[in-house]
């Protein structure tokens, strides 16, 4: 047999994987989040580190994109006060389906310390939120953690579009 | 979480009152003391009325007339030489006299000194903008106007700075409570979905440090999840947490820890 010939019936078998669509979609999904660059305080800049060559995101696929229809995955750094909470709404309502938060830092998710006034409580009042990270700020391998627990969410969950999309309320 | 008490008159009534307590004051000496800040002051005098005038931490403090201000400014910055504004700004003594105090911090660079103007105004009555003689005046006056509600006359753009410009009250005054009033605690709700959200919505949690691990509606707990809003029980079922799924992932394999091989050797 020619060196070239390859038995596709030994060895390394047919160049066919079979699968279904749901893993397809879901594998693209997940191995591709774009992420909304959204540092809103000092959480920012954990989110700017984790993207950045010693923690480096790209391995993950999750590139930062500052628009939010290029972006699949809503990364809330920061505090959120009340004069911002009708921009993140509009933000999130402009990114497309499917789509996803996290919620990053004490701040995004309770109001953290400032317990005043200005700040929303907990950026859950405002968006829909799928995966909350403790810490003050959370480091960058807290927030890679996060991304990949995030992942294994999306692998967990149906590809169809008929799957209803979440709503706060 | 502490109860909420109005705090209305919480300037009239200190929680604690020692009888014997003196309050420290910031010992005054007469502007005499300074021959600048004297001749300063008489040739302000000779054209205004003053009402009050000492040297407190090597500063002059003069109170004048809240309808003189933007003259003695005027005449403070080109008379006198104290060419820079450095803070402008309000205090609250609503609970005490019904008042504002207003004061201007002023800096004369060749003379190296620092006056302080101050004047007191009622809780209805506008002053007038200095924005003219000071630029930096632009946004401090904006800023007065948002936090304490004093208005300024004449000012190019009187709105809010700090707040949106829908806010109502005014954060900095005494009397406004520090987690906000009705309006600010509700204001992303109705703004964005509507009063009719609120129900759906509910309050804010403001007790930050609030766990209940019995509560799968905000909680979960890491290797014991349940689906959400499912009853917490004390023996939840154990989910260990890993990266990847057992084939979960197509075409990538799973680190198996027994499998992997630790180098030892670097020139191996």
């Amino acid at each position: 047999m020619a060196q070239h010939k390859v038995n596709f019936t030994q060895d390394g078998g047919l160049p066919v994987a079979l699968t279904t669509i749901d893993k397809v979609v879901n594998w693209g999904r997940s191995n591709s989040l774009w992420a909304l660059t959204y540092g809103l305080a000092c959480c920012g800049i954990e989110m700017m580190a984790s993207g950045a060559s010693r923690y480096d995101f790209d391995r993950f696929g999750t590139i930062f994109r500052a628009s939010p229809r290029q972006a699949d995955v809503m990364i809330v750094a920061g505090t959120l006060t009340k004069k911002h909470a009708e921009f993140i709404k509009r933000l999130y309502d402009q990114m497309t389906e499917p789509r996803w938060v996290i919620s990053m830092g004490s701040c995004a998710n309770t109001g953290g310390m400032f317990n005043t006034y200005a700040t929303v409580q907990g950026c859950d009042r405002v968006i829909p939120v799928d995966l909350y990270l403790p810490g003050c700020a959370p480091r960058p391998e807290t927030l890679q953690y996060g991304v990949m627990l995030l992942q294994k969410k999306i692998r967990s969950q149906k590809a169809s579009r008929a799957k209803k999309p979440k709503r706060l309320m | 979480m502490r109860a909420y008490k109005p705090k209305d008159d919480v300037q009239k009534k200190p929680y604690y009152t020692d009888r014997f307590w003196v309050a420290p004051q910031v010992p005054k000496q007469p502007v005499e003391s300074d021959e600048i800040f004297a001749a300063d002051l008489a040739a302000l005098q000779e054209k205004f009325e003053v009402l009050d005038a000492y040297i407190q931490v090597e500063q002059m403090v003069v109170y004048i007339n809240p309808e003189d201000n933007f003259e003695v400014l005027k005449f403070f910055k080109e008379e006198l030489t104290y060419d820079q504004l450095s803070e402008l700004s309000a205090i609250d003594w609503l609970a005490q006299k019904g008042e504002f105090e207003i004061f201007y911090q002023m800096l004369s660079m060749n003379k190296r000194k620092r006056v302080r103007i101050k004047m007191f105004i009622k809780e209805d009555q506008a002053i007038e903008s200095v924005e003219k003689l000071f630029r930096s005046a632009d946004w401090s006056e904006r800023e007065m106007y948002d936090m304490f509600g004093v208005k300024v006359n004449n000012h190019p753009f009187m709105k809010r700075i700090l707040m949106p410009y829908d806010w109502q009250g005014f954060p900095l005054r005494k009397t406004y409570p520090l987690q906000g009033d009705e309006f600010a605690q509700w204001y992303e709700v109705d703004k964005i979905y509507g009063k009719e959200a609120r129900d759906i919505i509910g309050p804010e949690l403001r007790d930050t440090a609030r766990i209940d691990r019995y509560d799968s509606e905000r909680f979960a707990r890491l290797g014991h999840e349940v689906p959400k809003g499912a009853p917490v029980t004390d023996d939840d079922p154990i989910n260990p947490q890993e990266y990847q799924e057992d084939e979960g992932v197509f075409m990538i394999k799973k680190l198996k820890k027994e499998s992997s091989v630790i180098v030892d050797d670097p020139q191996r």
